[in-house]
């Protein structure tokens, strides 16, 4: 049996309502202002960079994102955005839905003529639009500092591939957006899905790529062999970058390594015998690049959509009745 | 298709081994104003969600306006207002604000919808704090802005889950007339409550929950009837002779009393004052006051438990 009417109705009401709400909030206002100032200073500090080291890289655009300065080591403006986006959508998404049962507005609102898809997914596409907003602001930003400092123009290679890193750099977002918003539904504080989702962000960022090496070395145990030559064990390498790339920061790492250092030619262990006859250092071609991105921006975006439905799920499933 | 605009049949909502609602049956017709009364946990905000589509109907048959809220539950909710137990607004938005985002999301075009905003704020006496932030209402305005809500819907049917609670006496009385006043547009009303005698005043009809079930269901005379056997007090302050035994005849009279010098009390079945106010005015008495008290739900429902209690002491002894 079919239920009447269309799940979006009302989805555009939500969404404009809750972006409204994001970009006029206070707690967006800091978040912003914390990743405008953190990304200044690294940028600062990547132009000091490259204005230093003589300018003989061809993609001498996109250094702006990933150099830091040898003196004072200050991480990249990549590495700011690694750990500030997600900062940026977790504030976004962890009271979505426990707020409005804590308001108690939540009833009232069910009991227009909605479907609780379109709240959810309303509310869903808000935050990320708000940080794509934020996001596109940045990176204008960015670019615009660079022509205005280093006084060279980029290469249109140069841009779509700054232009794909702001999309990815989105869809990170989006995954740690729709992992706020399910433990919004989860847990009815908004204290404690907040909590939890940091904690998870933690583990995942910082953690888990010290877990993977032990937990591979464990299950697949090195080959003596391999180690009296002093060489890691090809199987436990493939396991633990199996593993680490759960983590939705591994993948966002290696997307950008992918991207914006087109002297990249593969993301994990690689063999001799597959360097036969590369340049190695000769940039690959766009399409290339891409191609190698491809199955992590993929995983980033179905982690997204898995989070997002088993939020769904649990919503739908909910009552809701304080 | 009967008259009525919501109908129940036999609901029945279990959480887990848990059974909030029981085997729930009424009916209310158009403009009808009826009661859901009951201590908290009874079932009544269960119920309400039902009839809503808010929540699964475990078994039993919903029908509001001829919809089935399970499978119909926008052409339920485009109709029906609910006004949820304390209910809550956007306090960072204004009172107009709060109403336009609704009006929105029930689709209400945009000519229309600052006109009947501001229609609904002066029904509810808001119209002048329209533009202020609603985390600065009382608990009163909150409740207010829920109804202007229904009105601005132009609903049908209004739901509302203990709309008094924590209400002082005179909101509580602005709140009641607010309510009455939507009954004269034609519009049902199923109000929840705890609070018997404040809700008794505007209901037509009541249902009695206890634990799940409608144990009374009825107007508070009928009840009154059923429970106290009666239940009418008329007063009655007349000079003249042999007055007491000329209101004892009066039909539907049952016992009369002495209460002092020309004082009677009359226990009935019904309102007989004027049948009273004939037979003293018959037998050449002089009449002062008349006045009668109804019977009150309060009296109702204790009575009803202590007779439910007594005979199950009895049914426990008899087994004994």
């Amino acid at each position: 049996m079919r239920r009447e009417g269309s799940p979006w109705h009302g989805l555009g009401v939500v969404f404009l309502k809750e972006l409204s709400d994001h970009l006029t909030s206070a707690r967006m206002r800091v978040l912003e202002w914390l990743v405008v100032l953190t990304a200044l200073a690294a940028l600062y500090g990547a132009i000091q960079q490259i204005k230093e080291s003589t300018a003989e890289d061809p993609y001498l655009f996109l250094r702006l994102f990933t150099a830091t300065r040898e003196q004072y080591p200050l991480p990249s403006f990549v590495s700011f955005l690694a750990f500030l986006v997600p900062l940026m959508a977790i504030g976004l998404g962890f009271d979505a839905i426990n707020g409005e049962h804590n308001r108690r507005t939540l009833s009232r609102i069910l009991a227009q003529p909605i479907y609780r898809d379109a709240l959810l997914f309303g509310k869903f596409l808000a935050g990320l639009a708000t940080l794509g907003i934020s996001l596109l602001a940045l990176w204008l930003l960015v670019i615009g500092l660079g022509l205005w400092q280093l006084g060279v123009a980029p290469g249109g290679e140069e841009m779509v591939r700054a232009f794909v890193f702001l999309l990815v750099t989105i869809a990170y977002g989006g995954v740690w957006l729709a992992l706020a918003m399910l433990f919004s539904i989860v847990f009815r504080s908004a204290a404690t899905a907040a909590l939890v989702t940091l904690g998870l962000w933690l583990f995942l960022t910082v953690i888990w790529s010290a877990l993977a090496p032990a937990i591979a070395s464990v299950i697949v145990p090195p080959d003596p062999r391999y180690a009296a030559l002093g060489l890691p064990t090809p199987e436990t390498t493939e396991l633990q970058t199996m593993l680490a790339r759960f983590s939705p920061s591994t993948l966002f790492s290696e997307i950008l390594l992918a991207l914006l250092d087109p002297s990249t030619r593969a993301l994990g262990p690689i063999y001799l015998n597959q360097l036969q006859g590369a340049v190695v250092g000769a940039p690959l071609p766009l399409a290339e690049s891409l191609t190698m991105a491809w199955p992590q921006a993929v995983g980033l975006i179905a982690g997204t959509i898995v989070l997002f439905v088993i939020g769904y799920v649990i919503f739908q499933r909910q009552e809701v009745r304080a | 298709m009967s008259a009525s605009v919501i109908e129940a049949l036999r609901l029945t909502k279990r959480y887990g081994g848990a059974t909030a609602v029981d085997d729930v049956s009424f009916a209310i017709a158009p403009g009808e104003i009826f009661g859901l009364l009951g201590p908290n946990g009874a079932g009544k905000t269960t119920t309400i969600l039902m009839l809503l589509g808010l929540t699964d109907i475990t078994s039993g048959e919903a029908r509001v306006l001829g919809h089935d809220p399970v499978r119909e539950p926008l052409a339920v909710k485009r109709r029906v207002g609910y006004l949820p137990d304390s209910v809550g607004f956007y306090d960072h938005l204004t009172a107009a604000d709060n109403l336009a985002y609704t009006a929105r999301l029930i689709g209400i075009p945009a000519a229309e919808r600052g006109r009947r905003i501001a229609a609904a704020l002066a029904r509810v006496q808001l119209l002048d704090v329209g533009d202020r932030r609603v985390a600065t209402f009382s608990r009163g305005m909150r409740q207010r802005l829920g109804l202007a809500e229904i009105m601005m819907k132009d609903a049908a049917i209004a739901i509302l889950d203990e709309p008094t609670s924590g209400l002082d006496p005179q909101a509580t009385a602005e709140l009641l007339a607010m309510i009455r006043a939507l009954k004269q547009d034609g519009v049902a009303v199923l109000i929840s409550s705890h609070l018997l005698d404040r809700v008794q005043s505007v209901c037509d009809r009541v249902a009695l929950f206890q634990s799940g079930k409608i144990v009374l269901l009825g107007t508070v005379e009928e009840l009154g009837r059923q429970v106290l056997g009666g239940g009418f007090a008329v007063e009655v302050e007349a000079q003249g002779e042999g007055l007491a035994e000329r209101l004892r005849q009066v039909p539907g009279v049952q016992a009369v009393e002495e209460t002092g010098p020309g004082r009677l009390r009359l226990l009935t079945q019904r309102d007989v004052r004027p049948e009273a106010a004939a037979a003293v005015v018959a037998a050449g008495g002089r009449l002062t006051r008349l006045s009668v008290e109804e019977p009150s739900l309060e009296v109702i429902y204790t009575r009803y438990f202590e007779n439910q209690g007594e005979s199950q002491n009895q049914g426990a002894r008899d087994a004994a």
